[in-house]
């Protein structure tokens, strides 16, 4: 720690009170010159033996409220019962709040690790100079400090005041994972007992005195923009207070009511231009993304090469559409504008950009919008985007009211911003036993970022290091991205590109391991055979973790012992979010659609640091792939998505359900992602099955199409 | 607008709407009881569920008037002495991820067992097939019903 960060630790101290406040204080390439030095985490105890953990990810379901105190809790020695749980709103002093990518834990574990260690180190320091003993001779122990030699006890709290005095100490000793307690333990969800009370806040749950409630009525047709409104009809619906335009594309509807603001809208008369997309359809993107695969495209990775390879060639295409996170809790989002002092309630995944976003369209400082981070009724990526923020915090300036804006679920469906659709070009050379000896894959996609002007280097988009990885040693490889263009809006949806470079490339050695005649099992473990380091962009993947997990779902599920008659299997396998992944579906096929019986999941995702939460993200992953495989397709007409609701959306329900089964690999490795990683395998797996049972091979999303 | 006054959780109260406002809007909004959940408006997710005179409705879907003068239960008023069974079972089931549809769950569970103690899976499938949960918690939901009715989960 330099000077200057020793100086904001104190800093830190004195504002917060009394007692002990632990932060790491990094320079930060922050967004905006405010934010000089922000933590990795944060921790206060107060004399009173108040232990509080901040978390500053969002919770959304996955269990971080959970896992991130788990973290700094066993490195602090702390008493897990005595922990509080603070939710930080946005902030300059978390770094990137950022929830998404499956990285709230594996980019928080080393920081949050050393925040803990570093406080329990300042204790044990606290205590020895209070005894005057040797340091030798404390024990952090349970939430308190113990003396070896005499058995005398001090609790954290009763040390507070005293540690905040002393240097934090430049390089703190970390426990050895064989000596965790509370890491590794399958603890219960803090958030569990108010959520099965109804008692938890979600974001449409907030509310404050005097707060409103806004519906908006949208242009209907992408890219289009308001021409006129009439709300005489809509200002006769008992408690509509206000009817205005609130950007170029929106009206906004505030009444005391939700319902009344619904009735509001209904009764609006509007007249939209309908713009320049007023004639898109669902062929047309297609169509568009054919035209793009005859782009160059930009190379994502590359060994040998793959022209030079001669043998048996086999091609195939595969396409995926555009698909909806469809949430349960719809977009909401509560503002209090109120000058210098404005403050939001906010469901997201991004607080920061809530506040950077709002701040710029009300014509504020980033520091004059307190953002605070409610329960999210899940995200899924949706919450990703900050539109609903901005939205009400427009229309709290425009009402002069605290206003909830509220999006109906076809608002939800018809705005959202969607999973891009794309179109995959695959092709191998199979040497004469049939292995590969090249292997190639375009991916042609719009790019998220690239549509929201934040384009990769390169041509490439930037989310595909850590979504495309070729996890296989073959002597020739070839990974590219083509850019195609589409006014769709695009958002990041569970597992990004990876649920489409997934599907395709694991459909594909399927088709490879059929055409030469192989076990789809042993022909993937065949590729995996030596143990080989594959550099992907940033992340190494290991071919020993991917056979690892292959060959406990193979061993998990039998994969070499025969099925009741009727009854078929499907494997594959995928790394993201630097996990590895391996699924094996079994399927029966009725009235020519399949229905899945038993999922068995493996993973390596390094040491568990909560066990229970990693058995709920796995199925929650497959059981969203599962529905989106089989039916989630969002198409265009004349502009406007067609889909709604939960009838022409149609997520999968309890009856379809299947049983899911998860492994994970014993691992002493840093823990990497656990809430993306179970999507991809899942399509891939479920229609390689298909294929064994029908010799019917499935190159386009949704199955049931 | 119009009065209708409503037995919800044991408690009449008096609500000034009109008679074709959603029972939803007029628990949440007006009542303040949030516990009962917005998903689809439609009557296709069962996010709002709660019971009439003890059967499972969708609060989102049902006029006010036509449930004026009935006994409604929410989930605040499931476990009026203390958890419910099935709020127990869910807990040690760890059902819950984002939570959101829970307690839209939790009261269809609640209306199944009060008329079939010990639904078998069929039963579970047909009274819970109408309640989505995008986080995938189904096959927790039909462990912690299971595990409710072997705790006698009709109390």
């Amino acid at each position: 720690m330099s000077a200057l960060n020793r100086r904001e630790f104190v800093a830190a101290g004195v504002a917060a009170g009394a007692g002990l406040v632990v932060g790491f204080y990094l320079p930060h390439a922050g967004r905006s010159k405010r934010e000089v030095f922000s933590p990795n985490a944060y921790l206060r105890i107060t004399p009173d033996n108040k232990i509080t953990i901040v978390v500053a990810r969002s919770e959304m379901g996955q269990g971080v409220r959970t896992a991130l105190p788990m973290i700094l809790a066993e490195e602090l020695e702390a008493d897990w019962k005595l922990i509080e749980i603070e939710q930080a709103g946005a902030s300059t002093l978390y770094g990137d709040q950022t929830t998404g990518g499956s990285a709230s834990v594996r980019t928080t574990w080393d920081p949050m690790r050393k925040a803990g260690a570093a406080a329990r180190e300042m204790l044990v320091s606290s205590a020895a100079l209070t005894w005057g003993v040797p340091r030798s001779a404390c024990a952090a122990q349970e939430g308190g400090i113990i003396h070896s030699v005499t058995k005398r006890r001090f609790s954290y709290g009763e040390l507070a005041a005293k540690a905040a005095t002393l240097p934090i100490p430049t390089d703190v000793p970390l426990k050895q994972a064989k000596d965790y307690k509370i890491v590794g333990q399958r603890l219960a969800r803090v958030d569990t007992p108010a959520k099965v009370k109804g008692e938890a806040v979600f974001g449409i749950d907030f509310r404050m005195p005097g707060m409103k409630y806004a519906v908006l009525s949208r242009c209907p047709t992408i890219g289009g923009k308001l021409v006129s409104f009439d709300d005489k009809e809509s200002k006769k619906i008992s408690g509509v207070s206000y009817v205005g335009k609130i950007s170029d594309a929106a009206v906004a509807v505030v009444a005391d009511s939700v319902w009344s603001a619904m009735e509001g809208r209904r009764l609006l008369n509007v007249s939209w231009d309908e713009g320049p997309n007023k004639d898109l359809n669902s062929a047309a993107v297609m169509e568009s993304l054919k035209q793009a695969t005859a782009k160059k495209g930009a190379s994502l990775y590359a060994v040998g090469d793959v022209s030079k390879a001669s043998g048996r060639r086999i091609t195939a295409t595969y396409l995926l559409p555009f698909m909806a996170h469809a949430p349960m809790e719809p977009g909401n989002c509560t503002a209090d504008f109120h000058g210098a002092s404005s403050e939001l309630w906010a469901p997201t995944q991004v607080p920061q950009d809530c506040r950077d976003s709002v701040a710029q369209a009300v014509g504020l400082d980033p520091d004059q919008v307190k953002v605070n981070v409610t329960l999210m009724g899940g995200g899924f990526g949706r919450r990703l985007e900050h539109d609903y923020a901005v939205e009400a915090a427009l229309v709290s300036k425009a009402a002069q009211v605290p206003v909830k804006v509220l999006w109906t679920r076809e608002d939800d469906m018809r705005f959202s911003t969607y999973r891009p659709a794309s179109l995959h070009q695959l092709s191998a050379v199979l040497d004469g036993a049939g292995w590969p000896v090249a292997f190639t894959h375009r991916i042609i996609a719009p790019s998220i970022s690239g549509q929201k002007g934040q384009p990769g280097p390169n041509g490439l988009d930037p989310d595909l290091p850590d979504e495309a990885a070729f996890i296989y040693s073959v002597p020739n490889v070839s990974l590219e991205y083509v850019l195609a263009e589409t006014p769709v809006p695009l958002g990041w949806m569970r597992s990004v590109y990876a649920l489409q470079a997934g599907f395709a490339g694991e459909s594909f050695i399927d088709e490879l391991a059929a055409a030469a005649g192989k076990d789809p099992l042993e022909y993937r473990l065949h590729m995996l055979a030596q143990n080989q380091d594959i550099q992907y962009f940033t992340t190494t993947w290991h071919t020993a973790r991917m056979r690892g997990v292959l060959q406990l779902a193979a061993e998990k599920a039998e994969w070499g012992k025969p099925l009741p008659a009727g009854r078929f299997r499907g494997i594959a396998c995928f790394g993201c979010f630097s996990s590895y992944m391996a699924e094996v579906v079994e399927i029966s096929m009725e009235n020519d659609a399949p229905r899945v019986h038993r999922v068995v999941a493996a993973l390596d995702c390094g040491l568990l640091v909560n066990p229970g939460i990693v058995e709920q993200q796995i199925p929650g992953g497959i059981v969203y792939a599962l529905g989106n495989a089989l039916r989630a397709k969002i198409t265009i007409e004349k502009g406007r998505v067609v889909q709604g609701n939960f009838d022409d959306y149609a997520p999968l329900r309890l009856g379809e359900t299947p049983a899911v089964e998860v492994y994970a690999v014993p691992s002493a490795e840093s823990p990497t992602g656990i809430g993306e990683p179970s999507v991809p395998p899942l399509a891939p797996a479920l229609c390689n099955a298909i294929f064994a049972a029908t010799r019917r091979r499935i190159r386009a999303l949704p199955i049931l199409s | 607008m119009a009065d209708f006054t409503l037995r919800v959780n044991g408690n009449e109260k008096k609500v000034d709407v009109s008679p074709e406002t959603p029972l939803l809007w007029v628990l949440r909004d007006t009542l303040e009881l949030t516990g009962t959940k917005f998903g689809c408006g439609a009557g296709l997710c069962g996010a709002c569920t709660v019971h009439a005179e003890g059967a499972a409705i969708r609060s989102c879907s049902t006029p006010v008037s036509q449930v004026a003068g009935k006994n409604i239960t929410t989930i605040e008023g499931l476990g009026a002495s203390g958890l419910h069974v099935l709020q127990q079972a869910w807990i040690a089931e760890e059902v819950p991820q984002c939570g959101y549809c829970q307690t839209g769950q939790i009261m269809s569970a609640a209306a199944l067992l009060a008329k079939t103690p010990n639904p078998s899976d069929e039963q579970i499938t047909q009274a819970m097939n109408g309640n989505l949960c995008r986080c995938g918690t189904y096959e927790r939901i039909r462990k912690a019903i299971l595990r409710a009715a072997a705790a006698g989960g009709a109390r």
